[in-house]
């Protein structure tokens, strides 16, 4: 009994007296700073944009990282990833090599971010008067044809953003590749592809219903990357629409 | 009463026991699924046809096997007499009621906390039979040996230090009184070997270094103090020829992975094929598929031993679809070259000359800014076993089709840390597919392709019911026909499939398994 009492006190003590955790940051060099850009625009930029600013992957390029709070928790990312997203282990960067990245990728949000031209508050009725949510969900409204816009100005940089409304058919985004499958009985469903195997396929038309094939029973199946259900708005929105868009889409961060 | 109790102990010494004659004759009782790969040969086919082209497609679950770890789950079964083994990973070995699943036994034993694994997952591939005692290897570098009945360990074994990052993920290959284990550790800078250990005693009876050091033949092909950390691990179980007690088993990438320069010369015998005297651990003949590779194209793939026609002449052969694209004949008793054809899409080598060393293009090493090279570094075709049809006279293997972008970076070896050097930038998603590709055994041409959504990593088993079962990584496990590779039955397991299948029977009722997302799934006819 006394022996319990000493270590149930004995453990809290000991919580107490750890080591605050180290910045494995603290000591980069210039020279780590510039392999880490080398091994980023190598290995991270495909997702991420050359400068960071997101594509496939999310925007670095802000003081505040969705996954990494602080230094360690950064370094815990790259190395391991983020399941469920398309964020993989790096298990091809050795220690130093991590933290020449994560420094990297730290410095990326330190840059002051390229002021935004366009106003968030007239993007945000241009977004309402276009009926964006007709496809786009933003903080729990609007409809779910097109991926959810919530926290899409943490994910993506103005670049990207822009580049979307300009041309949405570039670099369709995983999960959203465009399918039309014909039947034998000569029933057409267009939409997006939700999931694929090897036999079966489940399409989401464009009124949001599923419908599931077996590839057996398709005469016809047609997959399209390079095309997007969403409208190009190049020729319809003026270059400071445009940017008034844009600028509202960036300002979305998942603040509620 | 006397008389029963005598019968009882009679049936307790018989049952189960697996002599290693049986082993050598393991095609006669196809309800028995013996060694890793089915027979000696490697060929993952069974004599077995109650379940057939004309009836698979009302095969159906009979019972699943749920493991708790979450690991991937890659045993491939071995059945011996109504009774299943298989490993569960991180480090257990479980005993099946092979007819309804419930479990008879299990062995494990915790993973130690600085076990760290470099370069593959914390799993375990199967176990080997031989008399009255289980066969495995361990992540911690042990061999195990354990009592068939009970799972008791009649001995343990160290094979290595697992703190440099050595590891044992193959199931090993039991012959005639010798258990063969190989070694996992090519991206921790491991000087590779196969071992052989006494099955009665875990007395380790010799070594065959896949790095030979200075002095020794093939050491020219290493430089200053490269050889130490050589890697050549040999991760997948190989084939035995018991006429010519001749042990043939592949060999992984040199280390580094991607970064050659400190390694110059082919760096023997990596990337290899190895035939060795059972008896001594002799070299009896190697083959160098990819001779100072930069690509980690391990040649870690199943040897298959069969008798083909090539050129017009019957041969003795080991065939080997290998992770650079290239398909292999190999005469068997002396390891020529016979033959070789790509049977997936490379842009790596302009072809294979007559010694059978490839004709590398330039440009293809990995660089900083990235090489985009196919295949991938995982190859088209990995560790999943390849099957043989001897009626059909098809080479059955699952392709993986994806290119790479191969980065080269810097390695310092320090032990039990990553030693590669670099690594890739995989181009996946719809950009890559699978395929199981029946090929030809004498000529490697293609006879059909079965396509696949993603590029595997599970195996085939072929059957004389004229059926090929495969995996794929959306769950699908499937049956396809094995002349035509028509698909003729499929069922979702409901999670990825990283395993090889394999089928017995039980009561003449036969049976098809799989390892599947977190179970264990046998399927059998209504």
């Amino acid at each position: 009994m006394k022996i319990f009492f000493i270590w149930a006190l004995a453990l809290p003590l000991h919580l107490c007296l750890g080591q605050p955790a180290e910045d494995p940051l603290r000591a980069l060099t210039p020279a780590d700073l510039a392999n880490g850009k080398r091994l980023f625009g190598g290995q991270c930029a495909p997702c991420h944009g050359i400068t960071g600013g997101g594509g496939k992957g999310a925007n670095l390029a802000v003081p505040r990282l969705k996954h990494a709070a602080d230094n360690q928790e950064l370094v815990a990312v790259i190395r391991g990833g983020i399941e469920g997203t398309g964020m993989l282990e790096a298990w091809q960067l050795n220690e130093s090599e991590l933290i020449q990245v994560a420094g990297y990728v730290r410095s990326l949000g330190s840059v002051a971010a390229s002021a935004i031209p366009g106003d968030p508050a007239k993007g945000r009725a241009i977004y309402e008067a276009r009926g964006c949510s007709g496809c786009h969900i933003v903080a729990g409204n609007g409809s779910s044809l097109g991926p959810e816009l919530t926290e899409v100005g943490a994910r993506r940089g103005a670049a990207y953003l822009r580049k979307k409304l300009v041309d949405p058919s570039e670099e369709t985004p995983d999960g959203f590749v465009i399918a039309r499958a014909v039947t034998h009985d000569a029933r057409e469903v267009r939409g997006i592809r939700v999931n694929e195997d090897s036999f079966t396929i489940q399409i989401k038309d464009a009124a949001n219903r599923f419908h599931s094939f077996r590839k057996s029973e398709l005469v016809q199946l047609e997959k399209d990357s390079t095309r997007s259900l969403m409208p190009a708005f190049a020729a319809t929105l003026s270059p400071a629409e445009l940017d008034d868009l844009v600028a509202y889409l960036a300002s979305l961060r998942g603040d509620r | 009463m006397k008389s029963l109790a005598l019968l009882l102990v009679l049936a307790a010494v018989l049952c189960a026991q697996v002599p290693y004659e049986r082993l050598t004759k393991a095609e006669s009782e196809p309800q028995n699924w013996l060694t890793y790969s089915g027979n000696y040969s490697a060929h993952r086919f069974s004599r077995l046809d109650q379940i057939a082209a004309a009836n698979v497609a009302h095969l159906r679950p009979v019972w699943m096997y749920q493991v708790k770890n979450r690991e991937e789950f890659e045993t491939s079964p071995i059945v011996v007499d109504g009774v299943m083994y298989v490993t569960e990973a991180p480090m257990a070995v479980t005993a099946l009621d092979a007819r309804t699943g419930r479990p008879l036994w299990n062995w494990q034993r915790p993973i130690p906390r600085d076990l760290k694994t470099l370069g593959f997952g914390p799993n375990n591939r199967g176990v080997a039979i031989l008399g009255d005692t289980v066969f495995a290897g361990t992540l911690d570098s042990r061999l195990v040996a354990l009592d068939a009945h009970s799972g008791a360990v009649r001995w343990e074994t160290v094979v290595a230090d697992y703190k440099t990052g050595h590891s044992i993920t193959v199931a090993p290959l039991a012959i005639n009184g010798k258990v063969i284990t190989g070694i996992s550790g090519g991206e921790a800078g491991i000087r590779g070997f196969l071992d052989a250990y006494d099955a009665k005693t875990g007395k380790r009876l010799w070594r065959f270094w896949t790095v030979p050091a200075p002095g020794e033949p093939g050491s020219e092909t290493w430089s200053g103090d490269s050889w130490k950390t050589g890697g050549g691990p040999t991760w997948v179980t190989g084939a035995y020829d018991p006429e010519r007690n001749l042990i043939y088993w592949g060999t992984g990438n040199p280390g580094p992975d991607w970064n050659g320069d400190v390694r110059p010369g082919d760096n023997l015998y990596t990337c290899s094929l190895v035939a060795l005297d059972a008896d001594s651990g002799k070299l009896k003949w190697h083959f160098q598929f990819t001779p100072h590779d930069v690509h980690d194209w391990d040649a870690t793939e199943i040897p298959v031993l069969l008798d083909a026609t090539v050129r017009g002449r019957e041969r003795k052969v080991v065939a080997m679809a290998n992770r650079n694209a290239f398909y292999y004949l190999l005469d068997r008793d002396t390891g020529e070259f016979l033959h070789a054809s790509p049977y997936a899409r490379q842009t790596w080598a302009k072809g294979i000359d007559d010694r059978g060393r490839p004709e590398v293009l330039p440009n293809t090493a990995p660089s900083v800014e990235g090489t985009l090279v196919y295949p991938s570094l995982q190859g088209s075709t990995n560790w999943f076993s390849p099957s043989y049809n001897p009626l059909a006279h098809l080479f059955y293997v699952a392709v993986r089709e994806m290119g790479s972008y191969y980065f080269k970076g810097e390695a310092k070896y320090k032990p039990g840390t990553f030693f590669y050097g670099g690594g890739e930038h995989p181009l996946d998603g719809d950009r890559a597919y699978g395929a199981i590709r029946a090929l030809d055994v004498s000529t490697g041409k293609m006879q059909w392709e079965f396509r696949l959504q993603s590029p595997p990593w599970a195996g085939v088993l072929s059957t004389a019911g004229g059926v090929v079962f495969g995996g794929s990584n959306e769950g699908n496990f499937y049956a396809l026909d094995a002349v035509t590779g028509k698909p003729l039955w499929e069922f979702q397991v409901g999670g990825p499939i990283v395993a090889n299948p394999v089928t017995f029977a039980v009561d003449g009722k036969q049976y098809v398994v799989i390892a599947a997302g977190h179970a264990l799934v046998a399927f059998g006819l209504n």
